[in-house]
């Protein structure tokens, strides 16, 4: 794309970038499916407490909120945006779901009340970055803290407990005949929503332009800003509604409920394979890197490697992560460079 | 674009808030789902089950490198070793409310005999810690509680009541029985300092304490500058005082600093709760005499017998049940399933150096 190259270069370059066997498997998001196969099978004939369905059901409950918040972090991230204050959110609804309960609310009416906070949560970051023109990743920041510090005004350092079994139940308990949570179900419908969105719709498109190259992506008649405020509002509904799922799985609401999840969902969706910068990435790349940290988490634990060396562990996969494509990508333009024009590499 | 699905969420909020309006699930209607309480009462006691061999231990601390939670876990681990058992230490890196969920699972996969665990929050812990009970995992609970239809038994470091009462005691030997005395608390509502301050003050009516004085609560907040200033304030206010109790381990920190660097030196006796690494300088200067903690050490090891017990059916949990807990002796199950430590333990300048944490 170097806009000084030679007027030869265009008819050579789509010869250069026609699919070969080597390039396709370098793509990260393939990588990260493989080492999940990879860990997955590892895990199943390393240990015989591993692929039980019980085992299987705990590990994938587990990431119940890591999973829903990350596909609305996905097309954030795509779109070259980020939301720090999910966790806090995710807080907020829970410690606003405690003290509802508390007075006596009915489940029934508390939920719609946490989406509608997750609306008006997901509203003020969004504005502050399209109206303002503040970057999202300062705004989230600052919101973070605000969220949290609102959950701790609604419910100070008190735990509420106590909730309906059959609620419990639909946070805990698996989809009959399968090691499949509830709650993780509902991240498999919302998944494919997200990745037919994503991939197959002009709004996805216009996702990854405005990732690639905001400026261009406005100049081409992509309502930029309201697309992002979307955004931002899908995240904060989302992670509200991630507030119930914990608080009920857990049965506690607690003002410090997901403390740091928020850097759990971040790297789930880099290990996934999008680029931070945006316009990259694929949804399905990111639902692997997800079940990657989780059943990897799980398998050391079952492993009893002490908790640094699992956090080493995430840490360097991360890095990893983020390195191949960028090592991947310099690889195949100095081959382009090579192979497109002598004359233009001199 | 934007309108209309924000549109479309606040009529599904306001369709579902109609729905509920109906009639719903609250917190009254759903009381009675939740009286499950009588965990252990299908099991039947062998009180003369020998210990059985080979049984698998997992100690699950608060937080995992927490010196205080490592004494507990690594005497437990011990312990285990002393009726052929084996133990481990897992745990989280962070003492947040859920943090420990994912390794209750883990070992309940792991089908450990029993789970030693200090609570973080004592019901985040609750749903994988009946599952662990319906598997015939025994639970046991040592330093923080889980709710109690969530575990077998709770080991308590220390009956508040102990605490108190001895409190008095060791400051009436360090000031002959006579004279003025403050207390040092941490916050005005901490439950835990209210609590013993109350037993103080039941002990100190006692005739042998009638020569002893208690003028003043004062709280530090279990702040260091705080608690060295109000010592201070103290002494000001009282140049005759003979002794300050501070049951907090901020607060006989800062104060045995301030008496240390001051002309009271020698004249005001300082004891309360500390623990021996924070104390060591001021016992072996003489500024402090004795002081009392539990031990963690025998916390560990107790919680240790008590689930081997458990898992060899020895006991089940409920009141007035006995076993025997190696060198520590026998101990009795008291009201709600919880086994007291014992008293605290003195530390003075003869066993200080045995003490480290």
């Amino acid at each position: 794309m170097a806009p000084e190259a030679p007027a030869k270069a265009p008819v050579a370059r789509p010869r250069a970038e026609a699919p070969r066997p080597l390039t396709r498997f370098v793509r990260w998001d393939v990588i990260v499916t493989a080492l999940l196969i990879v860990v997955f099978l590892g895990g199943a004939f390393g240990s015989s407490d591993f692929a039980t369905s019980d085992n299987l059901s705990f590990a994938l409950d587990d990431l119940s909120e890591i999973a829903l918040i990350a596909l609305p972090m996905t097309l954030l991230v795509v779109a070259a945006e980020v939301d720090l204050s999910v966790a806090s959110v995710l807080g907020m609804s829970s410690a606003v779901f405690g003290a509802l309960w508390d007075a006596g609310w009915a489940i029934e009416t508390i939920v719609p009340v946490l989406l509608v906070i997750g609306v008006v949560a997901g509203l003020v970051n969004g504005l502050l970055v399209t109206r303002l023109g503040l970057p999202s990743l300062a705004v989230t920041i600052g919101t973070m803290t605000l969220y949290r510090g609102l959950a701790y005004v609604v419910l100070g350092t008190k735990a509420v407990a106590e909730f309906p079994q059959n609620y419990a139940d639909l946070a805990t308990k698996t989809v009959p005949g399968t090691p499949i949570p509830y709650p993780f179900a509902l991240f498999i419908v919302l998944a494919v929503v997200t990745a037919i969105v994503l991939h197959a719709t002009g709004l996805g498109r216009s996702l990854f332009a405005i990732g690639a190259q905001e400026e261009a992506a406005f100049f081409a008649g992509i309502r930029v800003k309201r697309i992002k405020l979307l955004l931002f509002v899908v995240s904060g509904v989302v992670s509200a509604f991630a507030g119930a799922v914990y608080t009920l799985r857990y049965g506690s609401a607690r003002a410090d409920n997901g403390l740091g999840m928020e850097l759990a969902v971040i790297a789930a969706v880099l290990l996934g394979g999008v680029d931070f910068d945006g316009g990259k990435g694929t949804l399905g790349g990111v639902v692997a890197g997800v079940l990657l940290i989780g059943l990897l988490r799980n398998l050391l634990m079952l492993h009893d490697v002490a908790t640094e060396i699992q956090s080493i562990v995430t840490g360097l996969l991360l890095i990893v992560s983020v390195l191949t494509p960028r090592i991947a990508a310099k690889v195949r333009e100095t081959r382009r460079h090579h192979r497109g024009s002598p004359s233009a590499s001199s | 674009m934007i309108k209309r699905p924000l549109v479309a969420v606040a009529l599904t909020a306001a369709l579902a808030v109609g729905a509920a309006a109906c009639g719903g699930t609250t917190k009254n209607s759903s009381g009675s789902d939740n009286s499950g309480n009588a965990a252990t009462s299908g099991k039947k006691a062998d009180p003369n089950a020998p210990l059985k061999k080979g049984l698998k231990l997992a100690f699950l601390p608060k937080q995992v490198n927490n010196p205080y939670e490592t004494i507990v876990d690594n005497a437990g681990i011990a312990g285990a070793k002393e009726f052929g058992g084996t133990a481990k230490e897992v745990g989280p890196s962070d003492a947040s409310a859920s943090s420990q969920i994912s390794y209750l699972n883990t070992l309940i996969q792991q089908r450990q005999d029993a789970i030693l665990i200090a609570a973080n929050d004592p019901n985040a812990v609750c749903g994988p810690l009946k599952q662990a009970m319906s598997r015939k995992i025994a639970v046991v609970s040592y330093d923080s509680d889980a709710a109690k239809e969530c575990r077998d038994v709770f080991i308590n470091q220390a009956s508040s009541e102990e605490i108190g009462r001895s409190e008095i005691k060791v400051m009436s030997d360090l000031i002959g029985a006579k004279g003025k005395i403050a207390i040092l608390s941490a916050t005005a509502n901490a439950t835990n300092q209210n609590t013993w301050i109350e037993f103080m003050k039941e002990e100190l009516k006692k005739p042998e304490y009638s020569g002893i004085q208690l003028v003043k609560v004062a709280y530090g907040d279990d702040d260091d500058q705080k608690s060295f200033q109000q010592t201070q304030g103290l002494l000001q206010a009282y140049p005759d005082l003979k002794g300050i109790i501070a049951p907090t381990t901020v607060g006989i920190a800062a104060a045995a600093r301030y008496i240390d660097s001051s002309k009271y030196k020698g004249k005001v006796a300082v004891s309360g709760l500390g623990t021996p690494n924070q104390m060591r300088k001021f016992v072996k200067d003489g500024t402090v005499k004795k002081f009392e903690l539990w031990d963690p050490a025998n916390l560990g090891y107790l919680a240790s017998y008590a689930a081997a017990a458990i898992a060899s059916g020895q006991i089940t949990g409920a009141e007035g049940e006995t076993f025997k807990a190696g060198k520590l002796g026998s101990r009795t199950i008291g009201k709600d399933g919880e086994v007291i430590l014992g008293p605290p333990t003195v530390f003075d300048s003869s066993n200080i150096d045995n003490y480290h944490f």
